[in-house]
């Protein structure tokens, strides 16, 4: 378990990066937190020619706010986000969801951007972009790229970055306060990838659902917005016995689950149909206290 | 007590195989099959060699010419057929892993390098995987021109089993599914092999259990003499029992050494260690128990189908496992009839082998489960009927049906402790109103029987040269400190300070002035080091009559000394004391410098021995049997069939307690693995034989914050054929922990429609078994 050989390179600005990415395009691979990457190159699974080595370029561990749009830096890491204020203000579903991920020391190093880059299926990060309409930003040598976290997603481990692209940070829309968001996973163990998790966000208008988005995680290849079960919920009050229903049957109906036979297909199902009610319940009835497993 | 060496340890100054650095030394990597079953051909090594810092590429053509193949042998199992084995496979490979190339280079990285450029050609075989498969009549053959895959059947009947069963008013039947698992210690294998062509000397340092018996392998595979082979265990990172076999990576490592003339290391990743390291377990059991009509237990009957992976491990047998089941199978109770049927089956897996508590949790889960289900078809508390099935006090000694000598065991007086300790009337009150409020609970008990300290005929009779006898050497040192030698092993257990204890009250001085040097087969005694619980019963024995003899010689030249009689003095806390009145006489430092220093002052042919030594092994009880009782309170997920674990008991009787803190850290310890085995740890392979468990990702370890609290008590009853009376500890947390842990959820389970029959549990089973997803095809 010792990587091949590579160059390591380690830019010092944004430019200089994309500039070594450019250059070096697909035998490249750019080393953020290193928590896949570097068990992927120890295990030879991926050999890169070079390594980019961003944590020395400034900038792009930045958690800021303007007006209604929160940005993460790319490098910023999965603790930095759990715990900015203003990210439990803007994007919450974010501040939950982390909890989930991983164990602390993971939380310590790993990135937003090396998450939505890899794109694994349980990973939480991804669909909750999705869920929260955000914006994945590129840069390259040719500017910025912005690209829909709905459309970023493209199945196994599989995104539209480019070979040339860095994912320099995400853009979400801030929630007002007529927004509410609810997220639950199950996972074999604590901090373990999920086997099916839920990822919920609502905007109500006179106490009904005017504005619906909810993905799911290790549930399908790839994240995706759940369109036909959030119709389920629109035009009525959140949480209603009969819409609850509704949106579980719809999301039977809707859903391509990942094949295997220790988690067969059905299990997930299964799981995530019990959860979409858990959490949407949970949202329409919130406790104090702790997440039930 | 804390141990003396903890502050050490979790400073991170433990010293480890791969800590230790030889002048010179260089790294070995392995290229493995990548086929579970291949005939293959090793074509061009060329370009592997030359790439710089690759200082030799190896094959089966280098290696056998220095290093003979082994086979395991059992003499008294003489139908046992288990195939040759070598440090690196030749033309056939026979289990996805096996090593069949060794590299050798500047660096472990280049080493890696290398490999890659090796060029093999490989033609796949049929293999041999599922056990139900490979134990078929007509199964594919695990190894070319093998007639069969069942490379052992063993038989046992006492008692009329048919007749009971026959005359049975009620008979309940499982058949339980036990998947592979295995160990895991911190610290993977290791091992640094130096051999010197000036002296033809070999000094390994290996992270094993037993380094003389280690030794005797060593030398006899390379035509050496023990005198010229040292085998140094200096910190072991946990072991398991993983690391008390014969691995064909650490034979090549020392042949590579041996031919290269220079130190090689190797020290297994965690991918090789989860896919290399024995595996363990992996029955599928059919067993039935028979019920008369005043429910006593008449006849259990068992049929075991066990995996052995490609070879029985070499040198004590993979059956070993199987074989401690049938023994511990019915193990806390008295009936008389019972019949066993076992098939171990070659597969082209990894070999399986001893772990910890070896056997003796399938047995626990098998009897265990019978127990509840008897119970339930009575109509009574399992707790009732196992008071009234236990083997009674006053029956022993009493003789198993397989032929355990069943002594000092106390099942009653463990429930009771238990009873009282969880509470049970009000646990089982505040179950059913957790239940009224939808919450799925159940509570499970396992009553086990565990052998430990094995003697010297378990391996003596088939032949295996396997000590169980320990030596202890004791020195006195001119201050009045204790200098010990002993052949027991410390992998992380704790026996070291246990040794220091032990030693140190038979002598008279504070523990603190003990100093035990374990592992080192040139500076200690012939002795049997790390296994089967062993260290407190036959070391901890052994060590206590040599600190006894030496605390004679320090009596005598004390009362020499005091111009008084030896049996007028006691020795207590490093000071000479008058016996009647404990009055302070002289320091032992003065008894010792005199003795040393100052011979001429004792009368002429005192001849004062400052250092002693004692030879210990039982002559009596091949085993000494433990008892005890697990209880488990567990909580499953209704969504998602995940269980919880709540709340963990144990009471547990191990005879003398030594260091109640080190015991109590082994029952957790092992309960933690129990409940590895019981929830989450699982060795796949695919249909065709590729491992799918090798990252910690995929193998699931039970993790701090996903246990319960583990209550720990005792109940204390010692061996009666000991000046001690200390049995084993350190394996039965893991003996109970799985069948509570099955219980309780099937307890849980009760409601509903399904149970379980298989482990680890998985929650896809569970929801079946909730009837929330329809059940397996087939099934």
């Amino acid at each position: 378990m010792k990587p091949p050989r590579f160059d390591y390179l380690r830019p010092q600005t944004l430019a200089e990066a994309v500039e070594l990415l450019d250059r070096h395009g697909g035998d490249a691979a750019i080393l953020a937190g290193g928590q896949s990457l570097m068990p992927m190159l120890n295990l030879r699974v991926a050999q890169p020619a070079v390594l980019i080595d961003i944590n020395a370029v400034p900038e792009l561990d930045r958690i800021g706010r303007s007006g209604d749009r929160l940005s993460i830096g790319g490098r910023a890491r999965h603790n930095d986000v759990f715990r900015s204020a203003e990210v439990a203000q803007a994007a919450p579903l974010l501040t939950v969801a982390l909890e989930h991920v991983a164990h602390e020391a993971i939380r310590n190093r790993g990135t937003l951007g090396g998450s939505l880059a890899l794109a694994d299926p349980a990973a939480e990060l991804p669909a909750c972009m999705v869920c929260l309409d955000a914006e994945i930003v590129t840069a390259s040598v040719k500017g910025e790229r912005r690209i829909p976290a709905g459309a970023f997603f493209q199945g196994l481990y599989t995104t539209t970055l480019e070979p040339n692209e860095i994912l320099a940070r995400v853009d979400v829309p801030a929630a007002g306060t007529d927004w509410r968001f609810g997220f639950d996973e199950v996972a074999r163990r604590r901090g373990d990838f999920a086997m099916a998790g839920v990822a919920v966000a609502v905007r109500e208008e006179s106490k009904a659902v005017a504005e619906c988005r909810i993905s799911l995680l290790g549930v399908e290849m790839s994240p995706r917005r759940m369109e036909a079960v959030e119709m389920c919920l629109l035009d009525a009050p959140l949480g209603t016995a009969a819409n609850i229903v509704a949106a579980q049957s719809a999301l039977r109906d809707t859903l391509e689950p990942i094949e295997g036979s220790e988690i067969p297909p059905e299990y997930r199902i299964q799981i995530a149909h019990e959860l979409l009610a858990r959490v949407i319940r949970a949202m329409a009835a919130p406790v104090s206290g702790k997440r039930t497993h | 007590m804390p141990r003396a060496s903890t502050r050490r340890l979790v400073a991170g100054r433990g010293r480890y195989v791969d800590d230790i650095p030889a002048k010179g030394e260089v790294y070995a990597a392995f290229l493995r099959s990548p086929h579970a079953h291949a005939a293959f051909e090793v074509v061009n090594i060329s370009a592997a060699a030359a790439i710089p810092g690759v200082v030799r590429v190896l094959t089966a053509e280098d290696i056998d010419p220095v290093c003979p193949p082994w086979k395991c042998v059992l003499r008294n199992a003489p139908d046992l057929q288990s195939p040759e084995q070598r440090p690196l496979a030749r033309r056939q490979a026979v289990f996805q892993g096996e090593p069949i190339a060794l590299v050798v280079a500047q660096s472990r990285a280049i080493a890696e390098d290398a490999l890659e450029l090796i060029e093999v050609e490989w033609s796949e075989r049929p293999a041999a995987i599922s056990l139900e498969a490979a134990a078929m009549p007509d199964a594919v053959p695990a190894h070319e021109n093998l007639k069969s895959n069942i490379c052992w059947r063993f038989e046992h009947r006492s008692g009329d089993p048919d007749k009971a069963f026959a005359d049975a008013e009620h008979v309940v039947q499982r058949r339980l599914v036990f998947a592979r698992k295995t160990g895991v210690p911190l610290e993977p294998r290791g091992i640094l092999a130096s051999y010197d062509p000036s002296t033809n000397a070999l000094t390994v340092h290996v992270s094993h259990q037993m380094p003389h018996q280690f030794q005797l392998h060593l030398a006899e595979l390379l035509g050496m003499s023990p005198l010229d082979v040292r085998v140094i265990c200096s910190d072991i990172g946990g072991a398991f029992g993983i690391k008390m076999h014969v691995y064909p990576e650490e034979v090549a490592v020392c042949a590579a050494s041996r031919i290269l003339g220079r130190p090689v290391k190797f020290i297994a990743d965690r991918v090789e260690s989860l896919s290399s390291d024995v595996h363990a377990r992996e029955h599928i059991v059919e067993a039935r128990m028979a019920v008369n009509t005043s429910g006593m237990i008449t006849a259990i009957d068992v049929d075991d189908i066990q995996g052995l992976g490609a070879y029985s491990v070499y040198p004590r047998s993979s059956t070993a496992e199987a074989m401690s089941a049938l023994r511990a199978v019915g193990g806390p109770y008295r009936f008389d009839n019972y019949h066993a049927l076992l098939r171990s089956v070659l597969q082209n897996k990894v070999m399986t082998g001893q772990y910890r508590s070896v056997g003796h949790p399938v047995a626990a889960a098998i009897t265990e489960a019978l127990v509840e289900d008897a119970a339930a078809v009575r109509g009574e508390d399992s707790i009732v009927f196992r008071q009234r099935n236990f083997l009674p006090t006053e029956a022993m000694p009493w003789v198993s049906p397989m032929g355990a000598r069943m002594i000092d065991l106390s099942h009653h007086a463990c429930l009771e402790r238990m009873l009282t300790l969880v509470d049970y009337p009000r646990l089982r009150q505040e179950i059913d109103t957790w239940r009224q409020e939808g919450r799925i609970v159940g509570l499970g008990l396992a009553s086990f029987v565990e052998f430990t300290a094995t003697g010297a005929e378990a391996y003596g009779r088939a032949h295996v040269p396997v000590s169980s006898l320990d030596g202890v050497m004791l020195t006195m040192e001119p201050t009045g400190e204790v200098r010990a030698q002993c052949s027991a092993s410390e992998i992380g257990q704790g026996i070291q300070q246990g040794l220091a204890q032990i030693i140190a009250d038979a002598v008279g001085v504070r523990a603190d002035k003990v100093r035990v040097a374990l592992g080192d087969t040139a500076a200690s005694p012939h002795g049997g080091g790390a296994w089967s619980s062993r260290g407190a019963a036959i070391t901890g024995e052994t060590a206590w009559t040599a600190g006894r003899k030496l605390r004679n010689e320090l009596l005598n030249v004390a009362a020499a000394m005091l111009q008084t009689t030896a049996a007028s003095l006691d020795l207590r806390d490093g000071r000479i004391l008058a016996a009647d009145t404990g009055a302070e006489r002289i320091a032992i430092g003065d008894v010792a410098r005199t003795a040393i220093f100052h011979p001429y002052d004792l009368p002429t042919g005192t001849n004062a021995q400052m250092s002693v030594s004692h030879t210990w092994g039982r002559d009596a009880d091949p085993f000494l049997p433990t008892n005890g009782v697990q209880a488990s309170l567990v909580e499953i997920d209704p969504i998602s069939g995940l269980v919880r674990p709540l709340r963990h008991w144990v009471v547990e009787d191990c005879g003398r307690i030594i260091n109640p803190l080190l015991v109590d850290e082994q029952i957790r310890g092992g309960v933690v693995q129990g409940i590895g085995e019981a929830l989450y740890e699982i060795c796949r392979y695919t249909e065709d034989g590729q491992y799918g468990s090798g990252t910690l990702a995929d193998y699931l370890l039970p993790m701090a914050a996903d246990m319960p609290d583990i209550v720990v008590a005792h109940v204390e009853t010692p061996y009666s054929g000991s000046q001690l009376g200390a049995k084993g500890a350190g394996e039965a947390g893991t003996c109970g922990a799985p069948a509570a842990v099955l219980n309780a959820v099937n307890d849980a389970l009760r409601p509903f429609s399904g149970r379980i029959d298989a482990m680890p549990i998985s929650p896809v089973d569970v929801l079946r078994a909730l009837g929330k997803l329809p059940a397996k095809a087939g099934a």
